[in-house]
């Protein structure tokens, strides 16, 4: 469950980029969250795992009341949300099995557990052949499969996606929707921030659509059409 | 924390050393720099120190008993010494003593001087137990009946009171100073090798990891190369001193005095210089982190 309740966001350079959100998101919702670039999606989506903290307003992830969090609290609002980026933030220096086992040791899971669950996320996003494997070595696609996997290690509620298929092409992006999709499946909520209209276009979901940080429309099952960028 | 997360620190803090190849071999060389001053710098303070106090407790006030003073006297004039305050130790010598220490130091020729002609006079030999108590005790010695001089080294002594005291006090100052300069070192290598992390520091937060599950490989790879860079600083300090010892023992045999003997003395500074290097580099890793920390 996410709530948003009047939330306004204003950087130092006076820039607004969260005007008044009032959302809700409720559990196993799939939720795109569309606009053009400097819209304030990204915002939007670092306020859920307070990466940025809103100017006023109340925000609830799950049982977590953001404006009332203690910094030493805000590990285990992360550990309820799974986040995955454009740009995947694996770490280099570790294998593919390290990564995704090293958002399961923070939470202090036995090796036995963390092997256990690793295996299995890794089969999920079908990378069970590739645990040795550095991320370097691996292509686009491969890389957001292991940053999904990561994501979804300790079963999370809410799965973040900021542009995950930002950096992809088309054919790759499909299999990782498919990926995302069947996670939405299991009963975990997905909010996911693109401005790819083809992927929501044809895999209709709930649509945010943000613009100059005012939410200008929250649709059941809508298009997009994006006319800064024809993907 | 479970052992088995402190265990998976220790491994991982141990490869991650590895992983960072130049940068830890920049963070060694910060430590064994450092240690290297602070073992040369700690070997001769302490052996200064040595000779220093070995000095101190040489001084000692001679009581110069008057000539025809019977062995009665003399023993009113002991005991009216040892009521003196921090008196550590009364000594007598005759003056038959008195010669032979003087022949024995400037030659034959003064043999001449021995049986009636002895112009000596016999000595209490009144040691203080603090060195710059000689000068209370030499001026109320001099008051005292029978007592024809007391001598403590007079300004000699004060001099040399002076310098033991300025080169404890200075040695202790460049020891702290140097071990402030090394923490600052060894945390500014430090951050720059975190600096070039801060990615992954990010990461790590970003999956749910409390600030001390982060903190803690980064303070034990500290620790590591604080003890690994203090290898190349013992096997040098090691080597040297023994090398220096040889040297200096032979010149200084004739002077009494001593240097301190390899065997324990560099087991001591041994421990010493791993214990100061796992510290500083542990504190000084700590601290570098705390910047990438705050939320």
């Amino acid at each position: 469950m996410i709530e948003f309740k009047h939330v306004f966001k204003e950087y130092d350079n006076k820039v607004i980029a969260a005007n008044d959100f009032t959302i809700t998101i409720k559990q196993g919702e799939f939720v795109y969250v569309v606009g053009p670039s400097g819209a304030g999606k990204s915002t939007f989506i670092k306020m859920m795992y307070r990466e940025e903290i809103p100017t006023s307003g109340q925000i609830k992830i799950n049982e977590f009341e953001l404006e009332k969090i203690k910094n030493k609290e805000i590990p285990f609002l992360r550990r309820e949300l799974g986040v995955v980026f454009q740009d995947f933030k694996l770490l280099p220096k570790l294998t593919v099995f390290e990564n995704v086992a090293y958002a399961l040791q923070v939470i202090e899971k036995s090796p036995e557990k963390v092997k256990e669950r690793v295996e299995r996320v890794l089969e999920l996003v079908g990378l069970a052949d590739k645990t040795d494997v550095f991320p370097n070595e691996l292509s686009g696609g491969e890389q957001q499969r292991i940053a999904i996997a990561r994501a979804i290690a300790n079963k999370p509620r809410i799965l973040i996606a900021d542009e995950p298929t930002g950096n992809l092409d088309p054919g790759t992006a499909n299999d990782i929707m498919e990926i995302i999709e069947r996670i939405n499946k299991k009963g975990t909520t997905v909010v996911m921030a693109t401005h790819n209209s083809s992927i929501v276009n044809e895999r209709k979901h709930r649509v945010i659509e943000i613009d100059d940080g005012r939410v200008i429309r929250d649709q059941k099952r809508g298009g997009y059409k994006d006319e800064s960028n024809n993907l | 924390m479970k052992a088995i997360t402190f265990k998976g620190h220790l491994v991982e803090s141990f490869k991650s050393l590895k992983r960072n190849g130049w940068m830890s071999v920049a963070a060694f060389s910060a430590v064994t720099v450092t240690l290297l001053l602070v073992g040369v710098l700690l070997s001769i303070i302490m052996n200064v120190n040595k000779i220093a106090s070995d000095i101190e407790n040489d001084v000692q006030v001679r009581v110069l008993i008057d000539r025809g003073t019977t062995s009665q006297q003399r023993k009113v004039l002991k005991k009216n010494l040892s009521e003196l305050d921090s008196i550590h130790s009364i000594k007598f010598s005759s003056k038959e003593q008195e010669l032979k220490n003087v022949v024995g130091s400037y030659g034959n020729e003064f043999k001449l001087f021995g049986g009636d002609d002895n112009p000596l006079n016999d000595v209490y030999v009144v040691k203080t137990k603090k060195p710059s108590q000689t000068v209370t005790v030499a001026k109320k010695a001099r008051t005292m009946k029978h007592v024809y001089d007391a001598k403590y080294g007079g300004a000699s002594a004060k001099k040399l009171f002076r310098i033991v005291d300025g080169i404890q006090k200075w040695g202790i100052g460049i020891s702290l100073l140097l071990l402030f300069v090394a923490v600052f070192l060894i945390s500014n290598t430090i951050k720059i090798t975190i600096l070039s992390r801060r990615n992954e520091i990010s990461i790590m937060r970003l999956v749910g990891a409390t600030n001390s599950f982060i903190r803690w490989p980064f303070i034990l790879e500290g620790a590591w190369t604080g003890l690994f860079g203090a290898i190349l600083p013992i096997i040098v300090v090691d080597i040297g001193y023994v090398w220096v010892h040889g040297i200096l023992s032979a010149s200084l045999a004739s002077t009494g005095y001593r240097l301190l003997s390899p065997g324990v003395f560099l087991v001591q500074i041994d421990i010493l210089m791993i214990l100061i290097g796992i510290l500083i580099g542990a504190i000084g890793s700590g601290l570098s982190m705390r910047r990438f920390l705050r939320i």
